[in-house]
């Protein structure tokens, strides 16, 4: 019997889907991106951890003011900023909290999110409308402006800043996960597990939400442009994180002030946020037509 | 005569649904019994009720009024735990094949999951699940290579027997059969109605068998009920339905069948006008705007059913 049961290799709709975002040379380019500074994070961690910050000390945060402001040369390819320190350096150091915080961010209000939406599609009337005011409410006050308050409110610090970002972020994670459950529930094969005797939370767990996960997916991509580009945005106003830690948004605002004395120490950091946030919503706009079963190719 | 026992027995069964508009009569006022291993088939055209009245009774949607008795115990009042252990004899195959499956899960998954939801076989005991999934797949004629396949890899039949698969795995009593052939090929048609019928002899089912293709009920159905806007208007032994139709509308239904013949004489009953609204239906018949032969006092009070012979029952003025 074993010998007939050649099975075919399992082909799923994620199979299919990788397969397409890979015919996709943009958005591969973005992923690329993304996984080299994926890359660049993870060794500047170990760097840390291997030379017990001494590397980090001695190099990325120790002040040099005899070569402050010099531009690109071989030994310095970002040339030093406002206090004569390596850019190119201080770049490395700080994907770190632009590429980790902004993810870290959005998986919290994606999970938050998206379980507020599915219950509140799910059970709908009282329930759907209770939660989706309150996201309503949420909505109405401008991310930046909300994340500033809380910042602002609860003193500035690592955790303060991701939560500031994650609850931002919520209201959008519910009414994508909503509008998807809603589509979904109404289907028979709902229905089908229903008349098998299923409890709801199986049934949102295994049949509704495996089946709304595509357009959350896409959403998170872009979701995470946004988050790092808040961080920057909380960090430029002095809220994120702070000096000497090097952080893209914050050594942005720092090298404002000498914009006439030395071009690059400003459009190197605005460079990284861009090409960061590039990629994110190039690889968001190819997972949403990868994941989008009626473009089958 | 063989001795038949009463297997389902539903008694005044009504379903409302309120709208903006006012409230919806999906179903209003239906009684019929069914026994073990006896198919009824009930026909009407879209919209007059006939899919609510399967799902109400398997309680997918909670009846208005009325009783329903599956093996002698009224389940109207049954809470969800003691509903469970129905459902494990009472279940239901979808129209649409395409709409039914999950998408996400593969063919194998969606059989187990009726076994590992009704506990029938122990979700750890990978080796007997596996087993008793080739055992069914078997049964409803699907290659055991397909057993790692998605919905979306396999056409309309073989989907459909997915459906079929999952509802025998639970080994049950009555099934509804919601329109189970009519977005399948003609020629798989055939196939998924012969695999029915093969299982119905072999397990001893009931059917509730419902569909717009009269052809099909005559093949299956020992009995049938004709459907319009909720009401049953006519209910008799098919050889009789079919040899004898008493209502209007049953008439009008039956002229409707296409005959392969084109010499045959047609004859239709062309029906004017549409399907009246079933959101606060006027009282009397609900056919009268359309029947031929409708008078005023059709348009008084409701019509009741009555038998005009041994097991033929018939809601019209008309008969006597």
């Amino acid at each position: 019997m074993s010998t007939t049961r050649t099975q075919r290799k399992q082909r799923s709709l994620w199979f299919e889907a990788w397969r397409r975002l890979k015919k996709n040379k943009l958005a591969m380019a973005g992923l690329l991106f993304l996984a080299l500074l994926v890359v660049i994070a993870i060794s500047t961690i170990i760097i840390d951890i291997a030379t017990n910050k001494s590397y980090y000390n001695d190099h990325v945060i120790k002040q040099n003011l005899r070569l402050r402001l010099q531009g690109p040369s071989k030994d310095h390819i970002f040339g030093l900023d406002e206090f004569g320190r390596d850019i190119f350096l201080r770049m490395l150091w700080a994907v770190r909290y632009s590429l980790f915080m902004g993810t870290i961010a959005i998986a919290m209000s994606t999970i938050v999110g998206g379980i507020l939406g599915a219950i509140a599609g799910f059970y709908g009337k009282r329930t759907d409308n209770i939660i989706m005011r309150f996201m309503d409410i949420l909505l109405a006050i401008p991310s930046m402006l909300l994340a500033t308050a809380i910042v602002a409110a609860l003193g500035t610090s690592l955790t303060n800043v991701l939560m500031a970002i994650a609850i931002s972020y919520i209201p959008t994670f519910a009414r994508t996960v909503r509008a998807s459950v809603l589509t979904i529930k109404d289907q028979e094969f709902i229905e089908a597990a229903r008349a098998l005797g299923a409890s709801d939370l199986r049934i949102i767990g295994k049949y509704i939400l495996p089946n709304s996960l595509a357009p959350l997916i896409v959403q998170a991509s872009l979701g995470v442009a946004g988050a790092i580009l808040s961080i920057a945005g909380l960090s430029f106003l002095g809220l994120g994180i702070q000096p000497p830690t090097p952080e893209w948004g914050s050594m942005l605002s720092n090298a404002r002030s000498y914009i006439r004395d030395g071009w690059h120490i400003t459009v190197i950091p605005g460079l990284g946020i861009m090409l960061t946030i590039l990629a994110l919503n190039v690889l968001g706009d190819g997972l949403r037509d990868a994941l989008d079963p009626r473009l089958k190719n | 005569m063989q001795e038949t026992r009463e297997l389902l027995r539903i008694e005044h069964l009504k379903k409302y649904f309120s709208t903006p508009s006012g409230i919806l009569h999906a179903v209003d006022d239906v009684s019929f019994v069914l026994d073990e291993g006896k198919t009824l088939g009930v026909v009407g055209e879209s919209g007059c009720g006939k899919s609510t009245l399967g799902r109400t009774i398997l309680r997918l949607h909670e009846p208005t009024d009325g009783k329903i008795f599956f093996d002698g115990q009224d389940i109207t009042g049954l809470d969800k735990k003691r509903m469970k252990a129905l459902r494990r004899d009472m279940q239901i195959i979808f129209q649409d094949p395409f709409a039914s499956l999950n998408p996400r899960m593969t063919v194998g998954q969606t059989i187990s999951e009726s076994l590992i939801i009704q506990g029938l076989v122990d979700k750890q005991d990978k080796r007997s699940l596996d087993k008793r999934v080739a055992e069914l797949m078997d049964l409803v004629g699907l290659a055991p290579r397909l057993i790692n396949s998605y919905p979306h890899e396999l056409d309309g039949g073989r989907r459909q027997r997915i459906g079929i698969a999952r509802v025998l795995a639970l080994n049950p009593k009555f099934i509804v059969c919601d329109e189970p052939v009519s977005a399948l090929d003609v020629s798989i048609q055939a196939q998924v109605l012969n695999l029915m019928q093969d299982l119905q002899d072999s397990f001893g089912f009931s059917y509730l068998f419902i569909t717009h293709d009269l052809s099909v009920v005559k093949h299956l159905s020992d009995e049938i009920i004709v459907m319009y806007l909720g009401k049953m208007v006519e209910k008799a032994k098919t050889s009789r339905l079919f040899a004898n139709p008493l209502h209007p509308y049953t008439q009008a239904l039956l002229s409707a069948i296409p005959v392969p013949d084109p010499d045959f004489p047609v004859n239709r009953i062309l029906l004017e006008g549409e399907l009246s609204s079933p959101i606060n239906p006027a009282p009397g018949c609900r056919f009268a705007k359309r029947c031929p032969k409708a008078c005023d006092k059709c348009r008084e009070a409701d019509i009741p059913l009555k038998e005009v012979e041994p097991d033929h029952f018939v809601a019209c003025t008309l008969v006597r």
